[in-house]
């Protein structure tokens, strides 16, 4: 469910994946600062775990860095 | 020795590097537990290095690995990931085998735990 907290890293999320096939965000604890994240998208086939994340990371970088995200779940999935 | 190189040492020479937030004995976060956890679970050896001490510990690591969060485990150098990535490979069972490819078959017969402490410079 979007909300005020989820709504910008969902944008950033879109942004980053306009062809993902599953795209949510949920606020784990309802404080606004620790999220899971799940991310399906073609981009993904053929990387590794690592750099999967690694992507999801750098389209989350500005909230990562300035504090809004202080943890962050991720799960990521090819969509072959 | 310069702190980047104490990690990059600890990151090079270690079999499983594991920085974390606290210790193995009293994990002061829930991913760097889970981590920890996957690890035990595959029978890894484990070196722990806390970051907490010093937030230049985890300055220099990221800036070295390029990844941004804590926990961050390495196997024989490379970065294996963080507490998610690490958690599906052990359920997986594909942490077990990465483990026996980069450090051989008996790589758990050591069930070692260790820690390592940074000194900023």
């Amino acid at each position: 469910m979007a909300s005020v907290a989820t709504e910008p890293l969902q944008q950033l999320l879109r942004v980053a994946f306009p062809d993902a096939t599953e795209l949510a965000v949920v606020d784990r604890t309802g404080g606004g600062d620790h999220f899971q994240v799940t991310v399906a998208s073609p981009r993904f086939e053929g990387l590794s775990l690592v750099d999967q994340h690694r992507l999801v990371y750098d389209a989350l970088a500005a909230p990562l860095s300035d504090g809004t995200i202080h943890e962050l779940r991720i799960k990521t999935k090819g969509t072959a | 020795m310069t702190l980047r190189d104490q990690i990059s040492e600890i990151i090079e020479t270690q079999p499983v590097a594991l920085f974390m937030k606290g210790t193995p004995s009293f994990a002061a976060c829930g991913n760097s537990q889970r981590a920890l956890t996957a690890l035990r679970t595959a029978g890894a050896p484990v070196t722990a290095v806390d970051i907490l001490p010093d937030p230049r510990f985890r300055q220099e690591l990221s800036a070295l690995s390029g990844w941004p969060t804590i926990p961050q485990v390495f196997v024989k150098g490379e970065l294996v990931g963080g507490a998610d990535i690490v958690e599906e490979l052990a359920a997986t069972g594909e942490l077990e085998r990465k483990l026996a490819e980069a450090l051989g078959e008996g790589f758990g017969d050591a069930r070692e735990e260790r820690v390592i402490p940074l000194a900023a410079a």
